[in-house]
């Protein structure tokens, strides 16, 4: 079984954020696997694992996202490919780049975050999986793979759904899939030795544009009190019912 | 010339999402035509209640193939049906169909697609959404130049209006091909809860470490009661088994957005509060005078949960 991986590099998700000409500061930032996509690179493993096969990380960015498939190579990911793409390239832009970079690997299984930490935009897998032409299952929680059939456990409002697609497909990872194991001393010694292809992106034209960003003031701190618990709770039940006028 | 609002109404069961109709009353203010598309099967009868918030008019596709959401069907007809009408815009929720629906249907009609956005202007013929990026630590406000311009938008922001009209229905053809049903849905099993669900709740309580175990979440359910609550829950507490992870509120849980929301026991780490800061009020309970959730907190009190929640329903219930 061939796997391919998408893998993002996104901001640790303590990171303050600020912004720098009107752009997200990128200083001081501490860089990271997408913790969505280490589940990914997880389950991927999990699989090589049981039924052997290859693991093939994808990621597209400017030059240092590299950092971040180095990480999943050290997890025991078998090679890497970093596509160039714009730091600014929308959700359509990316994902058109992807999908011509993971087109042509010819894999069985592609598995993806279902969401990055950074933007939140859970668009990229969906779009590439209606480029490729492949049927695609979001957020899922457990895969079972079965003769050429993906049957996926997904949550989904209201309750859990489970459905099957045919392989090939792309399947987007939900934490609480597996635990993302630590890469190793010798991992990460091996990592260093992996292949990592390089790709030139297509340019693609943004469909979206980004008309300005802002930082949420601060939420001023209301009132806070101590003392007795059935005088707190009274003026509390107060406060609910006579200021912020939400229980009647 | 493209004209005209679509929301994409989600339904299962004949029932709408409330955000579906939320944003119908909401595209009413862009003033133009605004339309709702509903797919399914039975489920005329929800066009009124399209009406009722405001819906122009009605897209219908009532069909055996659309009986339970799938999205290879659902894009299909949609791409279909925006091609031959030609919307300006087309709105979904932010729930798991539309996030599911939307970046497919997207890609199909060769167009840019705003998620998960949290308020919408309109100026100029021209829509400029605003969404948070980095877990709601900063806001991006971003345009859609191509046509249709796509948006999904979270629950609980606008209100749904009385606009009391009759819509005209326009039954479309189905457009969908065997190829498009791709996933097989084997079963779909219903989470058992008089609760409202989280991501569409008004009213939240949630616990975490400080709840210190099931018990303490009996406790919680009760408070709940009170208000008619959901009840969430902090990865600390999920992590401890003590309740299931659909509750768990965060970055890598549920984005919620109640009138009030209720957090004992909770420290308020930024993966918390990404999922919860955006309520319109917020109360916590939390033994630390210190603890970071105070700094987000309408009203805060200091002291243990397991004295002050019981002194609160017995005062809420008088
Ligand atoms: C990538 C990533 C994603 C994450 N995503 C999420 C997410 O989606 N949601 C989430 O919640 N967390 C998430 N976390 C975890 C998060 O960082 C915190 O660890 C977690 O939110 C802590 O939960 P807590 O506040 O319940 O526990 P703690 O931080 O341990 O706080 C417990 C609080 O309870 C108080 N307390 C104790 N006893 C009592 C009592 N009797 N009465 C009143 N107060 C009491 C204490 O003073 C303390 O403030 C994520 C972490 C990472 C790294
Ligand atoms: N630049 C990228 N490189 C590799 N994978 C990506 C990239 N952008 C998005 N993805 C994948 O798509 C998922 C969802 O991202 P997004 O649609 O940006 O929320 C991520 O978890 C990754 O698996």
């Amino acid at each position: 079984m061939k796997i391919a991986v998408l893998a993002k590099q996104t901001f640790d998700t303590e990171a303050k954020i600020t912004l720098k000409d009107g752009k997200v500061s990128e200083d001081g930032i501490n860089l990271i696997l997408n913790p969505y996509d280490e589940v990914a690179v997880e389950e991927a493993l999990q699989i090589k694992e049981k039924q052997g096969g290859e693991v093939i990380v994808v990621t597209a960015g400017p030059e240092k996202t590299q950092d971040t498939l180095r990480q999943a190579l050290a997890m025991g990911a078998d090679k890497g490919v970093v596509v160039s793409a714009d730091a600014d390239a929308d959700e359509y832009a990316r994902a058109g780049i992807l999908a011509k970079a993971v087109g042509g690997l010819g894999a069985d299984l592609i598995l993806c975050g279902h969401v990055a930490a950074d933007d939140g935009s859970s668009q990229v897998p969906t779009r590439m999986a209606e480029i490729l032409n492949l049927p695609h299952v979001n957020v899922v929680r457990k895969l079972e793979l079965n003769g050429g059939v993906a049957t996926c456990t997904r949550e989904t409002d209201g309750g859990t759904e489970i459905i099957e697609v045919k392989l090939p497909a792309v399947i987007t990872c939900q934490v609480g899939m597996n635990e993302p194991r630590y890469p190793s001393m010798k991992g990460i010694m091996q990592a260093k030795k992996k292949p990592v292809d390089k790709v030139a992106g297509e340019a693609l034209a943004n469909k979206t544009t980004v008309e300005s960003l802002f930082i949420p003031p601060p939420k001023a701190a209301g009132k806070k009190i101590e003392g007795e618990a059935a005088d707190v709770a009274a003026q509390l039940v107060n406060w609910l019912k006579n200021e912020a006028r939400v229980v009647g | 010339m493209a004209k005209g609002t679509w929301v994409v109404i989600d339904q299962r069961d004949g029932k709408i999402r409330k955000v579906s109709l939320e944003l119908i009353s909401k595209a009413c203010e862009f003033g133009d035509e605004v339309a709702a598309v509903i797919m399914g099967q039975g489920v005329e009868g929800l066009a009124a209640e399209a009406g009722k918030a405001g819906a122009d008019k009605v897209y219908l596709v009532d069909d055996a193939k659309f009986a339970v959401y799938n999205t290879g069907a659902y894009a299909a007809q949609l791409a279909a049906l925006a091609k031959k009408y030609e919307p300006a815009t087309i709105l979904f929720g932010h729930s798991a169909m539309g996030k599911d629906l939307a970046p497919r249907a997207a890609q199909k009609l060769d167009t840019g697609l705003v998620t998960d956005c949290t308020d919408v202007e309109a100026s100029g013929g021209k829509l400029t959404f605003t969404r948070p990026i980095y877990a709601g630590k900063a806001f991006a406000k971003v345009s859609c130049a191509a046509v249709p311009a796509m948006a999904t938008i979270r629950a609980n922001i606008f209100d749904v209006a009385e606009a009391g009209k009759t819509p005209e229905v326009i039954k479309a053809d189905v457009a969908v091909t065997d190829a498009d049903l791709y996933q097989t849905i084997k079963e779909f099993i219903p989470t058992v809860s008089s609760r409202p669900e989280l991501t569409e709740a008004n009213y939240v309580v949630s616990g975490g470490r400080g709840a210190k175990g099931a018990e303490g979440f009996k406790l919680l359910e009760e408070l709940a009661d009170i208000f008619g609550a959901a009840v969430g829950a902090s990865r600390a507490a999920i992590d401890s088994g003590w309740i299931d992870n659909q509750y768990q509120v965060g970055q890598t849980g549920k984005v919620v957005n109640p009138i009030l929301y209720v957090a004992a026991g909770i420290s308020g780490a930024i993966q918390h509060v990404a999922g919860m800061s955006s309520s319109k009020n917020i109360v916590s309970i939390n033994k630390d005078p210190e603890a970071p959730i105070f700094a987000i907190s309408d009203f805060g009190v200091v002291g243990d949960m397991f004295a002050v929640v019981p002194e609160m329903i017995k005062e809420l219930k008088k």
